[in-house]
């Protein structure tokens, strides 16, 4: 017998590391630089919102879901919104509709940035995640235009929106989306998104095949690389999203397997464009006047009963599932994320690959971690 | 061939030897001079690389950069430097303390030793070693050992990941560097530093670098190798902040870390002068540098810089355009394509000198 | 209907083991099994073709009081159709078994729903606290969980605890408040009601 053996190297990655994004533990399990096991170890970020819901009135709930994923905050707005006015018979004035639409994709253009601009971040190429915020600074300003704040936003309310459209918003609006449509996207793409060595690390790395998506409850962009068009704003349509036109990019594989990491990547550029397209659309068909919100009593209950309601979401299916007693707070209220189960995915896909592998699947996962924790 | 140190040496001998000063302190005396000062000098230039890399990416990035301390935030490299000085040395309680303060001053010293056999232009070189090249070549080698020690001895496991990451990456691309290299040995026939810049000429088709077709490969190699050689993206592997954390140096605070940080800068320029010496003719201007005088020789020396400089700011411009390579891919490329193809240029060029004499492609093209 | 088709294609296949089923506020099926042959059940739902609910959209526990409940949110391509299926679960010992063999992605959300509820899974790989701490006491989510004033020797009680429009009691914090409000008479809890 040898006198030296060797052992596996037991990692601790986080809860404060660069490349998780928020607070996330990953116990990695290293024969030096491949990964035997990556395990997640979350809850660093569980504020417990499902019991806060319990404790406040059905509005009061509204800014909370805000902190579920505040790179998104409007998306999560309009899933609880949706789901209390569905299960309370509550109609939405059609100028709401297209504010809230209006919003929500903005909000995803936003969320995208972040989403790849920090995987390029964890990529070591720095500048091109920098022009990303530069262009999400211009959405901030603008949603600090129409709702006073920049990163929770609390825009929609129960029954409409908080606030009309600010004298200015539409030309800015519009201007900000034909930039991202027409020059921002190509010169992103010629900037990082065909670099060879970004195709290098990440084509091929961390796949996930249709079947094993499905399996783990993988939603939204994720599942659409795999090659699934399945977006709940066409299949399920939501607030008035059928009214538009627009496109499901799905993953195609181009420069290694299909659902690769790079897929997962790009997708969401393509995704970028066809929500400016929304955007254009809906500020086209906007109604000049109406109402924006429907007026509710001052104590708003809502009939006893249960829903499971779900929405697109930059980071795939949020659902809600509300359960109400018929008094003014929710009975329960459970809150399905997309990262949450993109989550459980990184233990069965990243055996075996290498600890920068690892950052780029989730990075290009597009975890955020209060989303996990709730 | 005279240094600067032979100069000094040739100038204090006779007044300090009728003294009775023996003769090895006088040597010391005149080597400890230029030393001294070529290693101020190179550190300076390293703090005024931080102050340009951040501007350049500032600029790249649509930022405006450090512009608070001094006109255009000029002051902001002594002021980092005067920070770091005043910052709590911290050395964790599990590291090997000897090896943990050791270590960045082997990376450190190794990296600056390497400054003292370029050839600044004219006759401004320390040491005019007849074995300059192998010189650097070992000295930069030395690199790995304190890399090495500092991720050991920080007892930490990223810190560890860093420092073999360093000793593999290094030790790979110590080859291609080396090979490359050769092909210009093998045309000048010397491994002196000053005289394979005396033996290019002043014009860009006298330059190593257009002698013939590989040597130009040879100088591409060099280039990426060298950037791999001072860990620098897409070749920043031991400190890959967002794999590693901060890779090797993860533990250091304080004036050791601002020793390891000084290093990788002064290695920015140590490998633009290099390149610009043994491929871009260097300080040449024509002119003989032991026979000129004072005005000649520093109009030669910003010759030389005016060559280095567009090297250290591509090394800069590049760090902040592409992503990072994977460490698999690093290795590969290193031994899949850069050994052999510097290798192959190392036997053409060896071709080449055989088939015309010695001669360059334009003296070819001259001749046609 | 297409409802009515579902609703009739359902009790044919699961046949007894369909306690009830009703259409919910979506239009959605609600259907509640019986515990007994639940995972056969489940097993058709995903695997008959006619069937074919083999996407697992969300996994919850419900304290309803009296009697606690799983719920999972299954979704299905062939008929386009979103089902809930409610199981209830005896309020003293919640078990039922884990469907982590149907449906891999399952295991976390079963330990979450186990963290905060208490419902255990039987046969499940790792059936561990996964949000909170492995030493917290209870289960939040239950309707009769009393918030603890301290963990691990922290105090939990927040000087700025909000008015929620409950009583006290309901919140479960009054001891905590009366505490704060008599060390220091001017603090900034509003008064509750």
């Amino acid at each position: 017998m040898s006198k030296y053996s060797t052992q596996e190297m037991v990692l601790n990655m986080g809860p404060h590391h660069p490349s998780t994004h928020g607070v996330l533990r990953f116990i990695l399990q290293t024969d030096g630089e491949m990964m035997v096991k990556a395990t997640p170890d979350i809850g660093f970020l569980h504020r417990g919102i499902e019991k806060i819901a319990e404790r406040v009135t059905w509005q009061g709930f509204m800014p909370y879901t805000d902190r579920i994923d505040y790179v998104a905050s409007v998306n999560c707005n309009l899933g609880y919104a949706v789901a209390v006015e569905r299960l309370a018979g509550v109609a939405v004035p059609e100028k709401a509709e297209y504010l809230r639409v209006i919003a929500a994709e903005l909000s995803r253009i936003a969320s995208h940035f972040i989403g790849f601009g920090a995987l390029l971040l964890d990529l070591g190429a720095v500048t091109p995640f920098v022009h990303a915020l530069r262009e999400r600074e211009t959405f901030n300003d603008l949603i600090e235009m129409l709702c006073g704040a920049r990163l929770t936003h609390n825009y929609v309310r129960i029954g409409g929106v908080a606030q009309d459209l600010p004298p200015g918003f539409a030309e800015k609006c519009r201007a900000f989306v034909d930039h991202l449509e027409y020059e921002f996207v190509e010169e992103f793409n010629e900037l990082i998104s065909f670099n060879t060595i970004l195709i290098n690390r990440l084509a091929n790395v961390g796949v996930i095949s249709a079947e094993t998506a499905n399996d783990y409850t993988l939603t939204g962009p994720n599942l659409r690389a795999s090659g699934v068009a399945f977006d709940l704003r066409k299949d399920e349509s939501y607030s008035i999203y059928d009214r538009f036109d627009f496109d499901i990019p799905v993953g195609r594989g181009k420069y290694g397997t299909l659902g690769d990491s790079y897929d997962r990547y790009f997708i969401r550029i393509e995704e970028v464009v066809q929500s400016c397209r929304i955007i254009r659309q809906a500020l086209d068909r906007l109604p000049q006047d109406g109402e924006i919100r429907t007026k509710l009593p001052k104590l708003f209950t809502v009939p006893a009963g249960e829903i499971y309601v779900r929405t697109e979401c930059p980071r795939g299916e949020l659902g809600f599932y509300v359960i109400s007693d018929g008094k003014k707070n929710p009975f329960r209220i459970k809150i399905r994320t997309g990262s949450f189960s993109s989550m459980t995915i990184i233990e069965h896909i990243s055996q075996g690959v290498m600890v920068a592998d690892l950052v780029a699947i989730i990075g290009s996962l597009d975890v955020v971690a209060p989303e996990i924790d709730r | 061939m005279y240094s600067a140190a032979d100069q000094i040496y040739k100038n204090i001998e006779p007044a300090l030897s009728g003294y009775g000063v023996p003769d090895m302190v006088i040597t010391l005396l005149a080597y400890a001079v230029p030393c001294g000062a070529v290693i101020g000098i190179v550190s300076m230039i390293a703090g005024m690389l931080t102050y340009l890399e951040r501007k350049i990416s500032a600029d790249i990035q649509n930022r405006v950069g450090p512009n608070r301390v001094g006109p255009w935030g000029l002051l902001q490299f002594p002021v980092d430097g005067v920070k770091l000085l005043l910052k709590e040395d911290i050395i964790p309680d599990a590291a090997d303390k000897k090896l943990f303060k050791l270590a960045p001053y082997l990376v450190y010293s190794s990296t600056v030793l390497a400054s003292l056999v370029i050839p600044f232009g004219g006759s401004f070189v320390v040491a005019d070693l007849n074995i300059g090249l192998i010189f650097i070549i070992v000295v930069s080698s030395l690199l790995v050992v304190g890399f090495l020690m500092s991720g050991w001895a920080s007892n930490n496991k990223w810190a560890l990941l860093g420092g073999i990451r360093s000793a593999a990456q290094i030790i790979s691309y110590e080859i291609p560097t080396a090979l490359s290299l050769l092909t210009v040995v093998l045309i000048a026939g010397t491994f002196s530093l000053q005289e394979i810049v005396m033996a290019q000429g002043p014009w860009p088709w006298q330059w190593f670098l257009f002698h013939n077709p590989f040597t130009v490969v040879a100088f591409i190699i060099f280039f990426i190798s060298g950037l791999a050689e001072m860990n620098r993206t897409p070749f920043d592997f031991p400190e890959a902040e967002s794999e590693l954390v901060s890779g090797y140096n993860v533990e250091y605070s304080g004036m050791r870390f601002a020793l390891f940080f000084a290093a990788e800068f002064s290695s920015i320029f140590i490998t633009a002068a290099l390149a610009a010496a043994v491929f871009l003719g260097g300080g040449n201007i024509g002119r003989d540098p032991y026979a000129s005088g004072l005005g000649w020789q520093l109009v030669m020396v910003a010759v030389f810089f005016a060559k280095a400089a567009p090297l250290c700011l591509l090394t800069i411009w590049v760090r902040w355009t592409l992503p990072r390579l994977r460490i698999d891919q690093m290795m590969a490329m290193c031994w899949k394509y850069f050994v052999p193809i510097s290798f192959a240029c190392l036997v053409l060029t060896a071709a080449w000198m055989l088939l015309f004499d010695g001669n360059g492609i334009f003296w070819r093209m001259a001749k046609l | 209907m297409a409802q009515e088709k579902l609703q009739n294609l359902i009790s044919a296949k699961l046949g007894a083991s369909v306690r009830s089923m009703e259409a919910m506020k979506n239009n959605d099926l609600m259907v509640v099994l019986d515990l007994k042959d639940f995972i056969a059940s489940l097993g058709t739902l995903k695997n008959d073709p006619a069937l074919g609910f083999s996407t697992l959209m969300n996994h919850l526990g419900v304290d309803y009081g009296d009697r606690m409940a799983v719920i999972y949110n299954l979704y299905s391509q062939v008929h386009r159709a979103k089902i809930t299926v409610r199981v209830f679960l005896d309020r003293k010992q919640p078990e039922i078994p884990s469907l982590e063999r149907a449906f891999p992605g399952i295991g976390w959300y079963e330990r979450e729903t186990f963290d905060l509820l208490g419902i255990r899974f039987t046969g499940h790989s790792n059936m561990k606290r996964l949000l909170l701490p492995e030493d917290w006491e209870g289960y939040p989510l239950r309707k009769d969980y009393v918030y603890p004033t301290s963990y691990n020797g922290i105090e939990t009680a927040r000087e700025d605890l909000l008015d929620c429009g409950l009583s006290n009691a309901e919140c479960g914090v009054s001891e905590t408040i009366e505490h704060i409000t008599t060390l220091n008479p001017k603090s900034a809890i509003r008064n509750p009601k």
